[in-house]
């Protein structure tokens, strides 16, 4: 939480100027009591109306004082606590836009999510309570104490007494309900996980006529929700009785310890009002610090959060030296002797890989889920550094090409087709902000998208909904296409990225992204688990398990690799191999 | 008038534990009288603390018993009414769960299709909490609310007309600054949550395509986007921030106004008429700062009330929600059905506008294999609704066995077929559950044996709990094509006469492939078997071919009719080797 005070300081005005107004607003309520005292004892004592009419102008005074010096501060409060949240909310976008692959993967998107919304919304309520209430709160509680004392020091002991026990009474059912709380969470949690499940899963459900063991497993569920939810209600509804017995008792202990000292004129009666009020208000300014104690524990639990974050080295670096050697080559990608493991694990995913692409080609690799080959796609646009070995771009070791050119000249169509809210062309932009409309439509012909994109009432600027759940899957597979194509790549990589397309349409993006390779000199690289994919390439590159197992053509392959032929048999019939 | 009926009918779940009602309304008026009493009581007190040798110490004492002895009583009062409450909303809450759970069951599948899970889900869990938090200890508040304004109007006026009349009527100008505040402030709040939405919106799709935007080098113009609508949402968030914290001063200030008001007018009574006495003065100092909680608190109930009506309707509108056709009767037990379908002048839609199947008419004798080919989102998944009965015919007849399926009780129907679909569905709990879902009493030799066909019992094994390994949400902890697998092995548990198979288009490994290959396999012999397949060589084995585009089957016969005919599947059977040329 400490180390988030650097936002803080950049509105160090506020922070201090609130506080302060808000001390005097107290200073002012803590006055009342006493105003009142002397309207009682000097007012009604010497039966002086217009003493009581002057006191009750001071009390008016306070009062408009009291609010504007309240109003300072709530203005600080706002000012501060947004500038905070807004500050902190760019620095984290920024921190998650840079952070490296396996720390965005260890995170994971939904928790950075909470992070940057509701985190960092939980941390501005702090602000803001730090500015009003911080100060505020203890300040009163204290000083009533404090003024009881100054009336009468024996009398004030009760004072002490009762603050101690309200606040042990808050504390200790807090305590105990909090981790209460949790659990009844992980109870909500299993409800909904529940309902999830039978929503997600109807269909078999209703297959296997099992909504009678669902019915019995929700109301296991519900039934453990309630009744635990009733447990803790028993001790939470504690909380405002205690608090209500504590005062009025020690309000009645006052008036009976100011009997004597009444009786022998050390104690007025205005004297015993004012303490009196000052009991009430003890109590609420405690309660407010109960408060103030629920929100900081959350926020503290948000700030280790968004700590994680800013804390969070950044991506790769860039090499120093921006020179690197641009070799006319026409090896277009190597791999040598390249291995790779994640930074917290010891077993390699790869293992001495090694092959060449020449310019032009059309490569595809194939392998089994989890052999790698995804693993082999991310080391190429630098989204993880080699372990060993080394890749070369056009003959340049990649750690020595700046990373944002090394990413213009690699296309990359990812495995899951995500696009974002927009136009279909700010979509295809993503990457080529300043491609014209022309090269967006040749694009989508390469891609096959064009077709569909055309039939749009707005073409290329139709609207693509968040998450883009108004495209299909083919639909949305051919544009995350075009967009790669759009930046005109020398190197285009589809990471199984046609498998929602169907037979002729896959043939026949295969066929154009062909005659744009002959046209171009584009390199291709094709992952994929369909040997239909990748058994006309170039050349294929065999994965099983890290390692390399074959590299050759489909007719080479079939002969001398024995994972390649278990994989044709596995997919094509005899004769078609 | 619509709210009234919502919170009629939510009344209507209170029913049932009327008894409480009646405990918590009992509980509610002792305790507010005797913390009412307790102001007046301390005033007494402090009437007898008159001066100097001039302390009455037997009443005092008195006072003082009684006193502590209300106040006890006030807060076992209050405690038990907070706990009736709080049993009666958790109750309701959990009726109100498990009607509209159990109403998700006998809901059209179309619902559950057509309508977002997220929202479904949050009714359930959402609305509901949000209907006992507002509706019901909110209703609770605002009882005992306006019994203590009126307490408190009766114990005032009783003590001193005067002066009572001086704090009634103007501590509800109070109520009207905030009120006058929220009116204006509310334009603020939607600009805010506007934005706030926009940004959260944006911050999701980009962190979520985190990939892209580094392949794209798209940081830089991400950031800068983001901290443009970030700017926005600071501008309006100081402004709704602000004027939302005008109010709480304002009515404090409106607040420590009454009180001044009320402490002259107090002392001025005492000192012209002599009609107050100074502890009446400090009850009603007491008065005036407890009237004006109880408005303050009923301002917020009446927000979060209209908010849990809006819940409450959500989650009645899926209540009343119109149920599935009625089941019909007739049952087919699975070792009499040989596994005949017969489909006749079958039409379909989803939506009337868009017709899909129709006039299909198609007859599957006892254990033929029937393949559905073409390409995706042609309709094939339409076909299994159908046959399942997760959607009805919208003219024409499904017969099994000679039996249109409407005559027929669902549950009887689908435990004829066995069904594996592309996207499993596996639930929290353990391998063994999953496995035996089909057949609760199944002893583990059956779910073991059904584990070793479809060829998953050495992973299951080498498990470190094995058949216990519980499966976590989402099934995270084994890969797809396992999951498959169990699947698999939860249809050969049960070995229904017919089958329903979804093959797997990808993300499936080789060496599993070949295992559900031979799972499938398995199956099928002997069985009626309808597969959406996408492997040619299942679909060459097959002895019918239904080749469907756009909804339709466009065309059907065996491997080599259909390739003589020099249609459709011809066409979609020389694509895949069109690129080999």
């Amino acid at each position: 939480m400490l180390k988030l005070a650097r936002y803080l300081k950049k509105f160090r005005f506020y922070v201090i100027i609130g506080p302060i107004f808000k001390l005097i607003e107290a200073i002012f309520e803590l006055i009342v009591p006493l105003v009142i005292k002397n309207m009682i004892d000097v007012g009604i004592g010497t039966k002086d109306t217009a003493y009581v009419l002057r006191m009750g102008g001071i009390l008016v005074l306070l009062g408009i004082v009291g609010l504007c010096s309240t109003l300072v501060c709530q203005r600080s409060a706002a000012i501060a606590s947004q500038g905070v949240g807004t500050l902190m909310r760019d620095d984290v976008f920024k921190k998650i836009a840079y952070l490296s692959h396996d720390k965005r993967d260890e995170i994971g998107t939904p928790s950075l999510i909470t992070r940057i919304t509701s985190d960092i919304n939980q941390l501005q309520t702090a602000v803001a309570m730090l500015i009003r209430l911080v100060i505020r709160a203890p300040f009163l509680a204290i000083g009533a104490v404090i003024m009881a004392m100054s009336i009468n020091l024996y009398i004030s002991i009760i004072f002490l007494v009762a603050t101690v026990l309200i606040f042990l009474v808050i504390f200790l059912i807090m305590s105990k309900s909090v981790p209460h709380f949790k659990s009844i969470q992980k109870k909500l949690d299993r409800i909904a996980l529940i309902t999830r499940e039978n929503l997600s899963g109807a269909r078999v459900i209703r297959a296997f006529s099992g909504n009678e063991r669902e019915h019995e497993r929700f109301h296991e569920a519900i039934d453990d929700h309630t009744a635990s939810s009733i447990r803790v209600s028993r001790l939470s509804a504690l909380l405002n009785p205690l608090t209500l017995v504590i005062v009025n008792l020690a309000i009645a202990a006052i008036i009976l310890l100011s009997g004597n000292p009444v009786n022998s004129g050390s104690l007025t009666q205005g004297d015993v009002i004012a303490l009196v009020n000052y009991m009430n208000q003890t109590l609420q300014a405690l309660i407010v610090v109960a408060n103030l104690f629920v929100i900081f524990t959350k926020s503290a639990a948000s700030a280790v959060r968004i700590n994680e974050v800013l804390d969070c080295e950044s991506g790769i670096e860039d090499a120093v030296c921006a020179a690197y050697p641009k070799l006319p080559s026409k090896t277009k990608l190597k791999f040598e002797g390249v291995s790779f493991h994640y930074p917290d694990s010891e077993e390699n995913v790869l293992e001495d890989i090694s092959f060449e692409i020449n310019e032009g080609e059309t490569v595809g690799i194939i392998g089994a889920t989890g052999s790698g080959k995804s693993t082999i796609v991310s080391l190429i646009p630098r989204f993880f550094d080699v372990s060993g070995g080394a890749v070369y771009f056009d003959g340049a070791d990649i750690r020595t090409i700046p990373q944002r050119e090394l990413r213009d000249r690699i296309g990359l169509v990812p495995q899951k087709a995500m696009l974002i809210g927009g136009t279909i062309a700010d979509n295809l932009r993503f990457g080529a902000p300043d491609a014209t409309d022309d090269e967006l439509w040749q694009a989508c012909e390469t891609s096959q998208a064009a077709e569909f994109v055309r039939a749009k009432p707005d073409g290329l600027y139709s609207n693509v909904t968040q998450g883009a759940k108004n495209l299909s899957g083919g639909q949305k597979q051919r544009l995350t296409i075009a967009r790669a194509l759009a930046s005109k790549p020398e190197l285009l990589i589809l990471d199984d990225s046609a498998s929602a397309l169907d037979f002729a349409t896959e043939a026949k993006l295969r066929a154009s992204l062909a005659k744009l390779s002959r046209e171009t000199a584009m390199t291709q690289l094709i992952i994929s688990q369909r040997i239909t994919s990748i058994r006309h390439a170039d050349k294929i590159i065999v994965i099983d398990d890290g390692k390399l197992v074959g590299v050759g053509t489909h007719d080479t392959l079939k002969q001398d690799c024995d994972v390649y032929l278990e994989i044709c048999r596995s997919q094509l019939r005899e004769e078609e191999i | 008038m619509k709210n009234k009926t919502t919170l009629r009918r939510l009344f209507s779940y209170v029913k049932p534990h009327l008894g409480l009602v009646i405990v918590a309304l009992l509980t509610a008026i002792v305790s507010v009288a005797l913390t009412l009493l307790a102001p007046i009581l301390t005033g007494n007190a402090i009437d007898k603390l008159a001066g100097r040798n001039n302390v009455d110490f037997p009443a005092l004492y008195t006072i003082l018993t009684v006193l502590t002895v209300s106040v006890l009583i006030s807060a076992a009062s209050q405690w038990l009414m907070n706990i009736c409450t709080s049993i009666i909303s958790y109750k309701v809450v959990r009726d109100l769960r498990a009607e509209v759970f159990d109403k998700l069951h006998r809901i059209p599948l179309r619902y559950i299709d057509t309508n977002s899970h997220g929202d479904l889900i949050s009714r359930v869990v959402n609305d509901i909490d949000s209907v006992s938090d507002g509706l019901l200890q909110g209703l609770a508040q605002f009882l005992v609310g306006v019994l203590t304004i009126l307490g408190t109007i009766a114990f005032m006026f009783s003590i001193n007309v005067t002066v009572a009349i001086v704090v009634v009527v103007l501590t509800p100008m109070s109520l009207f600054v905030a009120w006058f505040i929220a009116k204006f402030t509310h334009s603020a709040f939607t600009e805010q949550s506007r934005i706030q939405g926009e940004l959260s919106g944006y911050a999701e799709e980009l962190i979520g395509n985190g990939n892209i935007v580094t392949a794209f080098a798209y940081e830089e113009r991400a950031s800068a986007h983001y901290g443009e609508i970030n700017s926005r949402l600071r501008k309006a968030g100081v402004r709704a921030q602000w004027f939302s914290s005008l109010t709480n001063p304002s009515t404090r200030f409106v607040n420590a106004m009454v009180y001044a008001i009320a402490a002259v007018m107090g002392c001025f009574v005492s000192v012209t008429a002599g009609t107050i006495s100074v502890g009446a003065i400090s009850s009603f100092l007491t008065y005036a700062t407890q009237y004006t909680k109880p408005f303050n608190e009923i301002t917020g109930v009446i927000t979060q009330l209209q908010s849990a009506l809006a819940s409450a309707a959500r989650v009645f509108a899926v209540i009343d929600e119109e149920d599935e056709t009625p089941d019909g009767e007739y049952e087919i037990p699975q070792d009499e059905c040989k596994g005949s379908v017969t489909l006749e002048n079958v039409d379909f839609s989803y939506v009337p506008e868009r017709p899909l199947i129709q006039d299909f008419n198609l007859d599957v004798a006892p254990g033929k294999r029937v393949a559905i080919v073409g390409p995706t989102g042609c309709g094939k998944t339409t076909l299994i609704n159908l046959l399942m009965r997760f959607y009805d015919v919208t003219s024409g007849e499904i017969r099994v066995e000679r039996h249109d399926i409407r005559s027929m009780k669902r549950s009887s129907l689908r435990s004829l077929y066995g069904m594996v679909l592309q996207e499993t569905w596996l639930f929290c709990g353990t391998i063994r559950d999953n496995i035996a879902y089909a057949k609760p009493g199944a002893t583990i030799e059956e779910i073991t044996a059904a584990a070793k066909r479809a060829h998953i019992h050495s992973f299951i094994r080498r498990l470190p709990k094995g058949y216990d390994t519980v499966i976590t949400e989402g099934g995270g902890n084994i890969s797809e094509g396992q999951k498959q697998l169990l699947c698999i092995a939860r249809v050969m548990l049960s070995m229904p006469p017919m089958l329903i198979l979804d093959e797997a288009t990808s993300s499936i490994d080789t060496m599993t492939e070949i295992r559900i290959q031979k799972a499938f396999a398995e199956m099928m012999r002997g069985r009626t078997s309808f597969i959406v397949a996408h492997r040619l060589s299942t679909i060459r084995e097959s002895d019918i071919i239904l080749v469907m585009r756009d909804g339709n089957v466009i065309e059907q016969g065996t491997h080599d009719e259909l390739l003589s005919r020099e249609g459709a599947y011809f066409e979609l059977y020389n694509s895949q080797f069109a690129a080999k040329q």
